[in-house]
C-alpha cells in the first residue's frame, strides 16, 4: 500500500476549477517529482493534499488513513510537513527560533533534533542565532526546509524548492534534498527546475491543465522525446 | 519644563501600557481593536469593585503603604482585574470577532464589531456605576515629593512608572524566551505559515487577547489611581493609543513603548502653549504627522 | 380635518408610502405598494387623536434627519467602502455653519453672553450653502490626508477630527459660545405660521394658514424635511447611477482593478467622502431648523454617529433605499423603547434603562454584522457587480 495517495482530487479557489481530477501515489521513502507548464495546478495539489484547500472531489489518504480536509495542524502531527514556495520562514526570529516553531506542536526537549538539522545544514549552525529576514534567498530556503524537518515527517512536500535561487543554490539545494531522501522521508517536490529535478526522482508526475498526462520513473521521464521536447525545454 | 517632561513620561507610561495590547492585537490578530481604550475602562472599574466591595467583605487589610494609595487592596486588584479583563477580552473574541472570521468578514467589518463592543461594554458600565466620576480612595491625602529641579512628584506616579517597566521587561522575557511569546512573533510574522508549521492558533489568539486585555486593565487602573474613573475615560484614549501604536510600529510592542512615552510627553509639553483640554488633539496632530511623514512607524522598514 | 393634521398627514403618506415601496422588487411592485403605504399611513393619521398626531411629528422630524444621515454615509460606506467614525463631525459643522449664517449677531446685553465667530442673518438656502461648503472642505482636508491609507487608518483619523473639533468648539467660546449653547437661530419659512403669514405669499395661500401658529411650525417643518429628503434621495441615485457611481462601485468591490483601468482611485475616493459629508452638512443644517438653539454637546458620538452607522447596516448597507429604510425602522425602534420603559420603567431605574437601550443597540449591530451583514433591504442585483 502506498505511503500517501491523492485520488481523483477536484480542488481550486473559490469558483474556479484548477484540478480536474488528479491522482498520484508516493511510496514510502520515494522522491517524487511533479512537473508540468505553469497553471497546470502543481502547487495546488500540494496545498490540496496538505489541507490548506478542501478539496470539492476526491481523496488523499495517508498511511492508511483517510486524511481528506483534515486541516494543516491536524496533518502535521500526522507525519506530512510542507515548505510553501514563498514566505517560507519567519523573517523577524533566528533560524534556532524558526525550527523551534517547526516543533511547535511537541513539548519534549529538542536539542536532539536541532541538531539532526545542523548535521545537514552547517552553515545554519553557525548562523543559529541570526534573524532570518536577513539572510540570503538560499539560506533561507535551507532554514524553510529545515523548520518543516524538525518533526521527522514521514513526507515532505515541497513546493518549487528551487525557485529563485542561483544555480549554485539550486545544486546545493537538490543535494540536501537528495541527503534528506537518503534519510528515509518520503519526498513531494513540485519544480520547474524539471530537468535537474527528474534527475533523481524516483518517479514523476507530469500535469498539465489540472491533469494527469504521464507518470513514469524519473530516469523513464528523462529519455522520453516527446516529455522532453513539451516540458522539458528539449 | 522639566516637571512636564516627568509627567509626560508618567503618563505616557499608562499610554504605552494600553498602546502595547493595541499593536500585538494589531500585528498577530490584524485587527483594529476600537474597543481596546473600554477595555481600559473595564479594569479602572473591575479594581474598583474588588478595592470598594469585595476586599472590604473579605477582610482584607486595608492599610496603605507610605504615602502612596497602594496597599494590599490595590496590590491584589491589579491581577485580578487584568485577569477579569483578559476573560472579557476573550469572551468578547470567542463569541464576536472569531464568528465574523469564520464569515471572513473584511478588517473594517472587524472594527465595526469592536465597535460595537466598546459601546457596549462602556454602557454596562454606566449601567453598573453610573456617570458620576468616582475615586478609588476618597478623601485620600496623596503628599508630593520635592525633587530637585523644582519636580513635585508623587510616590504613587513614580509606581505607575515602575509597575509599567516592570510589565515591559515581563513582556520582554516572555516574548523572546518562552516558546509561547515566540509563537506570537511568528504569527505576528505571517500567520499563514504559523498554521502549515502546526503552531496553535487558537491557543496564540487567546493569549495575545489575554495579554493585551491585561495590559490595559492595569494601564486604567493606573491612569484611575493618579486621576478619576469615569465611564468614558477609556474611550478618551483611544487616540493616544492608536497614535502612539503607529508611531512606534504597528506589531512592534517595544516601538509602543517609545511612542507612548513619546506622546505622553509631547502632550504634556502642550499644555506650554495650550489649554490643556486639547491634549487629545495633541495626540491626533502627532497621529497625522506620523502618518503624512513616515507611516510605517518609528521602527518599520520594509512594507 | 385641521390645517396641521393635513400637513402632517401629507408628509407621513408620502414617507409611509415611500418605505413600503422598498420592499418591492420591481417597478411592478412599488408602484401599488407606494399607495398602499401612503393610504395605510394616511389613514392612521387621518384617524388618530390630536395628542397622538403632536406627539408624532417630533420623532418624525428626528427619523427624516437620520434618514439624510444615513444616505450621506451610503455615499461613503456602500459607495466606496469608506469607513467614516466621525459623522457627527459633519453633522455638526454643518448645524454650526448654517447656525451662525442664519442668525444675527447679538447686540446689547444678549452680547455679553452669546459670543460667535460670526452671524449674518442671511436667509436659510445661504445657511444650507454655507454648511455644504464647510463641510466639504473639511472632508476634502480629512481626505486629501488620509484617503491614502488602509481603511482602518482612515477610521482613527475620522475619529481624531471628531475629537479635535469638538475640543474646538466646546473650548473656543469666541467661535459659538462653546461649551454654552447657542440660541435665537431662525426657523426657515417660520413666518408661514405667523400672524399675519408671510408678505410674500399671495392672498389666498395666507388665508389657507392663517389657522396655524407658532405650535404647528413643526407640521411644516416636516412637509420641508420630507421633501428635502426625496430631493438629496433622488439626487444621490441619480449620482450612484452615473459613469462616476460605477467607477465608485468598482472601486469598492475590487480596488486593484480599478487602478489598473486607469482610474485615479485616490481622487475619486476623495471625491465621494467629501459628497458624503456635504449630505450630512446638509442634514446638520437641517437639524437647526428643528430646535433653535445647539450646542455641541448635542452632537454626541453615541447618538449620530453609532446610531447611523447601526440604521445603514440595518437597513442595507451599500443601498440608498436601505439607508432611508434603516434609520426609520431604527428610529422607530428607539422611540418605541423610549415610550415603553417610560410607561413600564419604575422611576428610579429610569437613567439605567437609557443605558441598557444604547447597550441594546451594539448587540444588535453585532448582531447584524453576525447574522445579516447584508441588512434588511440587500442591494439589488443591478446594483452589484459581479
Amino acid at each position: 500500500m502506498a505511503l500517501l495517495a491523492a485520488h481523483g482530487i477536484v480542488s481550486g479557489y473559490g469558483e474556479m476549477e484548477i484540478l480536474h481530477g488528479v491522482s498520484i501515489t508516493v511510496e514510502s521513502g520515494q522522491l517524487v517529482t511533479i512537473i508540468g507548464p505553469n497553471g497546470a495546478g502543481k502547487s495546488t495539489l500540494l496545498k490540496t493534499i496538505f489541507g490548506l484547500l478542501p478539496p470539492k472531489a476526491g481523496r488523499v489518504i495517508f498511511d492508511g488513513t483517510d486524511i481528506t480536509g483534515w486541516s494543516p495542524e491536524r496533518i502535521v502531527r500526522r507525519g506530512i510537513c510542507f515548505v510553501p514556495q514563498t514566505e517560507n520562514v519567519f523573517p523577524s526570529l533566528t533560524v534556532e527560533e524558526n525550527l523551534e516553531m517547526g516543533a511547535f506542536i511537541l513539548t519534549e526537549d529538542l536539542r536532539a533534533r536541532k541538531e539532526r538539522v545542523y548535521e545537514l545544514f552547517p552553515l545554519l549552525r553557525a548562523r543559529r542565532a541570526q534573524r532570518v529576514g536577513k539572510m540570503s534567498g538560499g539560506e533561507r530556503q535551507m532554514v524553510a526546509i529545515g523548520r518543516a524537518l524538525m518533526l521527522d515527517p514521514k513526507v515532505l512536500l515541497l513546493d518549487e524548492p528551487s525557485a529563485g535561487l542561483a544555480p549554485k543554490m539550486v545544486e546545493l539545494v537538490f543535494e540536501k534534498i537528495k541527503e534528506i531522501n537518503k534519510m528515509g522521508v518520503a519526498v513531494v517536490m513540485v519544480e520547474q527546475n524539471a530537468k535537474e529535478a527528474l534527475k533523481f526522482s524516483d518517479h514523476g508526475y507530469v500535469l498539465a491543465a489540472g491533469e494527469n498526462r504521464f507518470d513514469d520513473s524519473g530516469p523513464a521521464l528523462l529519455q522520453n522525446e516527446e516529455i522532453g521536447r513539451l516540458y522539458l525545454g528539449g | 519644563m522639566l516637571e512636564l517632561i516627568v509627567y509626560g513620561i508618567i503618563y505616557g507610561s499608562i499610554i504605552a501600557l494600553g498602546a502595547i495590547g493595541v499593536t500585538l492585537i494589531y500585528g498577530i490578530l490584524r485587527f483594529a481593536n476600537f474597543a481596546h481604550g473600554d477595555l481600559m475602562t473595564v479594569g479602572a472599574y473591575l479594581a474598583l469593585f474588588f478595592v470598594q466591595v469585595l476586599f472590604p467583605m473579605l477582610g482584607v487589610p486595608q492599610e496603605r503603604f507610605g504615602g502612596t494609595s497602594f496597599g494590599w487592596p490595590l496590590i491584589l486588584a491589579l491581577p485580578l482585574a487584568a485577569g477579569g479583563t483578559a476573560l472579557v477580552a476573550i469572551a468578547l473574541d470567542q463569541f464576536f470577532y472569531r464568528p465574523l472570521r469564520q464569515r471572513r468578514a473584511s478588517p473594517v467589518i472587524l472594527a465595526m464589531a469592536s465597535l460595537g463592543a466598546a459601546f457596549i461594554v462602556r454602557n454596562l458600565i454606566y449601567i453598573i456605576w453610573g456617570p458620576d466620576k468616582i475615586n478609588y480612595f476618597p478623601g485620600l491625602v496623596r503628599p508630593a515629593w520635592q525633587l530637585p529641579f523644582d519636580v513635585r512628584l508623587r510616590p504613587d506616579e513614580l509606581i505607575i512608572f515602575v509597575v509599567a517597566l516592570v510589565l515591559v521587561v515581563s513582556l520582554y522575557l516572555f516574548l523572546q524566551k518562552t516558546k509561547l511569546g515566540k509563537a506570537m512573533r511568528a504569527t505576528a510574522d505571517n500567520p499563514d505559515l504559523a498554521r502549515i508549521t502546526g503552531i496553535n492558533t487558537e491557543r496564540v489568539r487567546i493569549w495575545t487577547w489575554g495579554i493585551g486585555a491585561g495590559l490595559a486593565a492595569i494601564a486604567g487602573i493606573l491612569y484611575g489611581v493618579n486621576a478619576l474613573l469615569y465611564p468614558e475615560m477609556g474611550w478618551g484614549f483611544l487616540l493616544p493609543l492608536f497614535a502612539a501604536a503607529i508611531l512606534g510600529t504597528v506589531g512592534n510592542p517595544y516601538g509602543a513603548l517609545a511612542g507612548g512615552l513619546i506622546i505622553g510627553i509631547v502632550q504634556r509639553i502642550s499644555t506650554l502653549w495650550l489649554n490643556p483640554a486639547y491634549q487629545p488633539a495633541v495626540a491626533f496632530l502627532v497621529l497625522i504627522v506620523v502618518l503624512l511623514v513616515r507611516p510605517q512607524g518609528l521602527f518599520g522598514g520594509r512594507s | 380635518m385641521e390645517l396641521k393634521r393635513m400637513l402632517v398627514l401629507a408628509a407621513m403618506a408620502i414617507l409611509g408610502g415611500w418605505l413600503v415601496s422598498f420592499f418591492g422588487r420591481s417597478r411592478r411592485w412599488s408602484v401599488p405598494l407606494f399607495v398602499v403605504g401612503a393610504a395605510l399611513f394616511g389613514m392612521g393619521i387621518a384617524l388618530a387623536p390630536a395628542a397622538w398626531v403632536d406627539y408624532l411629528v417630533t420623532p418624525a422630524i428626528a427619523a427624516v434627519i437620520y434618514a439624510i444621515l444615513s444616505v450621506g454615509l451610503n455615499v461613503q460606506w456602500g459607495m466606496t467602502g469608506l469607513f467614516n467614525i466621525g459623522i457627527a463631525a459633519f453633522f455638526a459643522i454643518g448645524a454650526f455653519t448654517s447656525a451662525m449664517i442664519t442668525k444675527e449677531m447679538p447686540t446689547g446685553l444678549a452680547a455679553e453672553y452669546i459670543k460667535q465667530l460670526f452671524g449674518w442673518g442671511l436667509p436659510f438656502p445661504a445657511g444650507i450653502a454655507g454648511a455644504i461648503v464647510v463641510s466639504g472642505v473639511l472632508a476634502l482636508l480629512i481626505g486629501l490626508l488620509t484617503l491614502r491609507l488602509r481603511e482602518d487608518y482612515l477610521a482613527i483619523a475620522t475619529i481624531g477630527i471628531a475629537e479635535s473639533l469638538r475640543l474646538v468648539f466646546q473650548n473656543e467660546r469666541w467661535l459659538a459660545n462653546g461649551p454654552q449653547p447657542l440660541p435665537g437661530i431662525p426657523k426657515p419659512l417660520f413666518c408661514l405660521v405667523e400672524d399675519p403669514p408671510c408678505a410674500w405669499l399671495p392672498g389666498f395661500l395666507k388665508e389657507w394658514l392663517a389657522p396655524l401658529d407658532s405650535r404647528d411650525y413643526d407640521a411644516i417643518l416636516l412637509v420641508l424635511l420630507t421633501a428635502a429628503l426625496v430631493v438629496i434621495f433622488f439626487l444621490v441615485q441619480r449620482v450612484a447611477h452615473s459613469p462616476w457611481g460605477r467607477v465608485l462601485r468598482a472601486i469598492r468591490e475590487d480596488e486593484a482593478a480599478a487602478a489598473m483601468c486607469g482610474k485615479n482611485v485616490f481622487s475619486f475616493k476623495v471625491q465621494a467622502f467629501v459628497l458624503g459629508a456635504c449630505v450630512m452638512g446638509v442634514a446638520g443644517a437641517l437639524f437647526t431648523a428643528s430646535v433653535s438653539t445647539i450646542d455641541f454637546g448635542l452632537f454626541h458620538p453615541m447618538s449620530y454617529t453609532f446610531l447611523v452607522w447601526v440604521m445603514l447596516m440595518a437597513g442595507g448597507s451599500g443601498n440608498h433605499k436601505g439607508a432611508v429604510f434603516g434609520a426609520f425602522a431604527i428610529w422607530t425602534i428607539w422611540m418605541g423603547t423610549t415610550f415603553l420603559s417610560d410607561q413600564l420603567v419604575p422611576f428610579q431605574f429610569k437613567t439605567q434603562v437609557f443605558y441598557v437601550r444604547y447597550m441594546l443597540v451594539g448587540l444588535l449591530l453585532i448582531a447584524i454584522l453576525l447574522f445579516r451583514p447584508q441588512g434588511i433591504l440587500p442591494e439589488e442585483k443591478g446594483e452589484q457587480s459581479k
